[in-house]
């Protein structure tokens, strides 16, 4: 009997076969692969939340719980999730059916490779947020490079091929140091279970090793600077689906790394090196929203935003308090919602007049008003006016770095500040001013299907910015523990020290 | 122990007879040489049952010098796999490329005879008579399309070279029973406890290097490039699988049951071996233009990481090692049935720009081969991933941390030009299509796809399968 995290994983692989097993590349054969794709997209969404309503918010511990025999030697296969994941699996389950119908008209080639490899990634993408075996969790963690590479490489705009590969090796050098880091555990503790490797104690000189090796993936992939320069590349190159899912979800795949295994798992090694984790979040913060500043390309100027904000998730992690972690996780399901509707209302006027030259636009408001509205809310919640998603995260991450260094959090609020410029800036060249391009004016506003796509994003962005509780409730618990275990553990070296 | 015991020796009693009927009857159906591939078949797959049904536990027979244990049969049946697959691959190639006779598919069979000879050795002498009954065969095969200078000239390289190895290995061979007293591997084991002496290393120099040019490990690697492009396409799948399981078999036995004594030595021997092979099969393919030279650095590297293993020198290492050349040995076949569909108007063709837009035009066999090449460059969830999983943990279980790093390193480099072939399948605009393709291949090479892309759901019985085997050496 599959139960039903196995099956989060498997019903998206299922679409994908039959997908496949539809042949032809005719128009009847492209509907179909468009249509059996949001089925299973939407299908798994309504099992998540069948999930959602399975586990109880007040526990702290991992629920919903498979496993099963897989290697010998003490790696197996092993699924669950607690409060830190299971906003991470809605998120991913919730944006897919999106993805698809984002998808529908602007890919009209490979429909069928395209609809698969999108199913293959968000089976791998669930897994990682499930995945209770620190083997399996790399598997998938890697394995997402596959479909993505292909994604970028074969739907993507002119210079896709140098994205892909920049993508691909990027991320693959960051994961194969954490690799290593995996084997060392695996022969310290005799077993990849990741329940048991959080209550194994590793001798601090060996943490900062398997930290820095941990950390070396983690920060590609979330990405910090200095080595967040193939995100921009592969987010304007990718297309729009795949910059969303890249925002809103391959991204957080880093700051839950960090939650899952650097800061349980290391403590003592986190603890020493959570300043050059502040400096780099405020490096990032400051300089890329800079760059931000005096980008062309609308894509671009969203993806230094998205380094930006990941900024202000390192420096909530490493904080260390209740407000950070949990502002961090509120940052990265808010930054899901609003990045991936940024890059979505880019793909509206990208699939209208294939640019996306900050330039080719202006005066917007005249041609779709409904679009300018649209992007106006995304646009403040990515700047993080109170009242929109944005700003619950941005403020309790604030909040908690103030009380750990209150330099650090001095110098985030100037990211605050800029944010605000580069996002405003953006809004008053694409949709104010004259509109005196003749294409422009010649633009329809938002389709139908365009609607349904953003309106669900608009308003939950737009509840979470005034009723946070659900997402803070549900990680709550497993914050609390999380953070238990990690000064338990500082306090009783500390002890051991006097 | 001195007992002649000749069922411990069926397969090759089966392979040595068989290659004799092979003979028999290609002399008397000339005509119709490929009645004798379908017979070579047989014979190897019989030879291949024999091996797998045999449960018994370690024997040893014909005085010492041949021994039969799980790690001999695993080997062993990894072999005949590739040379069954090998032969498979040939039959269609060699009638449409007009190379007649009989004498190929016997000569895979008395080749196929040397290497398990080879990998149930347990003597300095029978090690030899393995070797050079294998490698006999193999200069011959390279040669085989002998009207065309690309293979002529393979053959010569591959021979010359082939005897300055086995030369060494001879001479090696001969300074360890000078100073060991003995040609046995147990003997030899045991003279090393009492006393170590420098002539008994300096030999094991020698044998190591005869066998790393074998496997084609660097700095012994010159002539696989070579070798690779001027074979026949099949030759070179058969040239890339089944020899290298047998050598690096011996490699493995040589190293962890004969001279255990002196193992901090041969471990930075190894050690050295594997990071020069992983790193020129990394930069050096980085270049190439033609698909079978790319896999000769390809393999070159591969080597690299499967004595990455055998630098652990433990059983966790001999246990990657086995799981390394198993799964390597499905990928390379699998791939080299995809070169064998590069055929355009009758002709093949072995440029990878040829593979242009192949997505296209052969979305099956695009996908199947992009799976594969995946899988080589070790990207998880294909099961490539966990060849080099099984290799890397036993070296860092060994505290070999700078190796590993290393390798980690060189395999990112490597991902590279497996992922420029991806490129060219799916990122290119479309070349013209190939003709359709040949049942065998592509039989052969859907099945390898299958392989890395599902095997790693039910992994368990082929890995304990090799730590049955790792475990039979210690």
């Amino acid at each position: 009997m599959i139960g039903l995290l196995s099956g989060l994983i498997v019903l998206p692989l299922v679409g994908a076969l039959a997908i496949a097993l539809v042949p032809g590349d005719s128009e009847a054969a492209k509907g179909n692969a468009r249509w059996i794709a949001l089925a299973t997209t939407s299908l798994t969404f309504l099992v998540s939340l069948v999930a959602w309503s399975h586990f109880d918010t007040s526990m702290s511990g991992f629920q919903l719980v498979e496993q099963a025999a897989w290697l010998p030697g003490g790696i197996g296969y092993k699924v669950g999730v607690d409060g830190i994941s299971m906003p991470f699996v809605i998120l991913t389950t919730f944006l897919m059916p999106l993805c698809v119908l984002a998808s529908w008209r602007s890919i009209d080639n490979r429909v069928r490779e395209y609809m698969i490899a999108f199913l293959a990634l968000e089976a791998l993408m669930i897994a990682v947020f499930v995945a209770l075996d620190l083997l399996f969790f790399y598997i998938v963690f890697e394995g997402g490079l596959i479909p993505m590479f292909l994604i970028i490489g074969v739907w993507g705009g002119k210079n896709r091929v140098y994205a892909a590969f920049k993508f691909f090796l990027y991320t693959l050098a960051g994961s194969l140091l954490m690799l290593l880091a995996i084997m060392a555990m695996y022969w310290q503790a005799g077993t990849t279970d990741i329940t048991v490797l959080l209550h194994t104690a590793f001798a601090p000189a060996m943490q900062k090793w398997l930290w820095l090796a941990f950390f070396a993936s983690f920060a590609v992939k979330m990405p910090m600077w200095p080595v967040h320069t193939w995100l921009p590349d592969a987010h304007v190159e990718a297309p729009t689906a795949g910059s969303v899912i890249l925002a809103a979800i391959l991204l957080k795949m880093g700051g839950y790394g960090f939650l899952r295994f650097s800061l349980p798992m290391f403590p003592d090694a986190s603890q020493y090196f959570a300043p050059l984790v502040y400096a780099l979040s405020i490096i990032a913060i400051i300089y890329t929203s800079l760059v931000a500043l005096v980008q062309t390309d609308i894509k671009k100027l969203i993806a230094y935003s998205s380094v930006a904000h990941m900024g202000f998730v390192t420096m909530g992690i490493f904080a260390f308090n209740a407000q950070g972690v949990e502002g961090a996780v509120y940052q990265m399901v808010s930054h899901g919602l609003v990045s991936g509707a940024l890059f979505l209302c880019v793909g509206v006027v990208y699939d209208r007049l294939h640019t996306r030259e900050i330039a080719a636009f202006g005066g917007l408001v005249a041609p779709m008003p409904v679009y300018a509205v649209a992007l106006m809310l995304f646009t403040l919640a990515n700047v993080g006016l109170p009242g929109t998603s944005g700003f619950v995260g941005e403020f309790l991450t604030l909040v908690g770095a103030f009380q750990a260094n209150a330099w650090v959090a001095f110098f985030a609020t100037f990211g605050v500040i800029l944010s605000a410029g580069y996002a405003l800036f953006l809004y008053r060249r694409v949709a104010f001013g004259v509109c005196d391009k003749p294409a422009l004016l010649a633009l329809s506003d938002l389709s139908r299907r365009e609607i349904v796509i953003l309106a669900p994003l608009a308003a939950l962005v737009l509840y979470y910015g005034v009723h946070p509780q659900p997402i803070v409730d549900a990680s709550a618990p497993a914050v609390e523990a999380l953070l238990k275990g990690f000064h338990d553990h500082l306090d009783s070296v500390k002890a051991a020290l006097n | 122990m001195t007992a002649l015991s000749l069922p411990l020796a069926l397969p090759e009693l089966i392979l040595a007879v068989g290659a004799l009927v092979l003979l028999l009857l290609g002399a008397w159906r000339e005509r119709t040489p490929w009645a004798v591939v379908d017979a070579a078949i047989v014979v190897l797959g019989l030879a291949l049952l024999s091996v797998v049904l045999t449960k018994n536990a370690t024997g040893v027979t014909f005085s010492g010098a041949f021994i039969d244990d799980s790690f001999a049969r695993f080997m062993k049946s990894l072999s005949l796999i590739g040379s069954i697959v090998a032969l498979l691959l040939s039959a269609d190639f060699m009638r449409r490329q007009k190379i007649g006779g009989f004498e190929f598919p016997a000569l895979v069979v008395l080749s196929t005879l040397g290497m398990c000879m080879l990998v149930s050795a347990d003597d300095f002498i029978a090690l030899y008579l393995g070797l050079e009954l294998m490698s006999l065969a193999l200069y011959v095969i390279a040669a085989y399309d002998r009207d065309n200078l690309r293979a002529t000239e393979a053959g010569l390289k591959y021979f010359v070279l082939g005897a300055l190895s086995s030369g060494m290995l001879l001479y090696g061979a001969s300074l360890i029973y000078g100073y060991a007293g003995s040609t046995n591997f147990a003997a030899v084991a045991v003279a090393l406890k009492a006393q170590q002496s420098v002539g008994v290393v300096f030999g094991l120099v020698f044998v190591l290097a005869g066998l790393a040019f074998k496997i084609s490990a660097a700095p012994f690697h010159m002539w696989t490039p070579d070798v690779y492009e001027g074979a026949p396409t099949p030759v070179t799948a058969f040239f890339a699988s089944a020899p290298k399981m047998a050598a690096m078999a011996v490699l493995v036995r040589v190293t962890m049951t004969t001279f255990p004594g002196v193992a901090d030595q041969w471990r930075q021997i190894v050690a050295f071996i594997a990071i020069a092979s992983m790193a020129i099969g990394a930069f050096a393919a980085l270049g190439q233009t033609n698909i079978k030279r790319l896999m000769a650095y390809s393999s070159i590297g591969h080597m690299g990481f499967a004595l990455v293993g055998l630098a652990a020198g433990t059983i966790d290492g001999a246990e990657g090692v086995a799981v390394y050349m198993a799964i390597y040995l499905v990928m390379t076949l699998g791939t080299f049935a995809a070169i064998l569909l590069m055929r355009r108007n009758g002709a093949y063709v072995e440029n990878i720009a040829d593979l242009a837009g192949l997505s296209r035009n052969h979305g099956g066999i695009a996908f199947a081969l992009a799976m594969l090449l995946f899988s080589l460059a070790g990207i998880p969830p294909l099961f490539g991933f966990f060849a080099k999983w099984y290799v890397f943990a036993a070296a860092i279980h060994a505290g070999l941390y700078p190796l590993a790093a290393v390798g980690v390193a060189l395999s990112v480099v490597s991902a590279v030009y497996y992922l420029k072939i991806v490129k060219v399948m799916y990122f290119d605009p479309p070349a013209a299509p190939f003709d359709a393709p040949e049942p065998a291949a592509h039989g052969v090479l859907i099945l390898a796809a299958a392989f890395v892309l599902l095997a790693a759901i039910l992994p368990s019985p082929l890995i304990e399968a090799a730590t049955a085997a790792a475990k039979s050496l210690f």
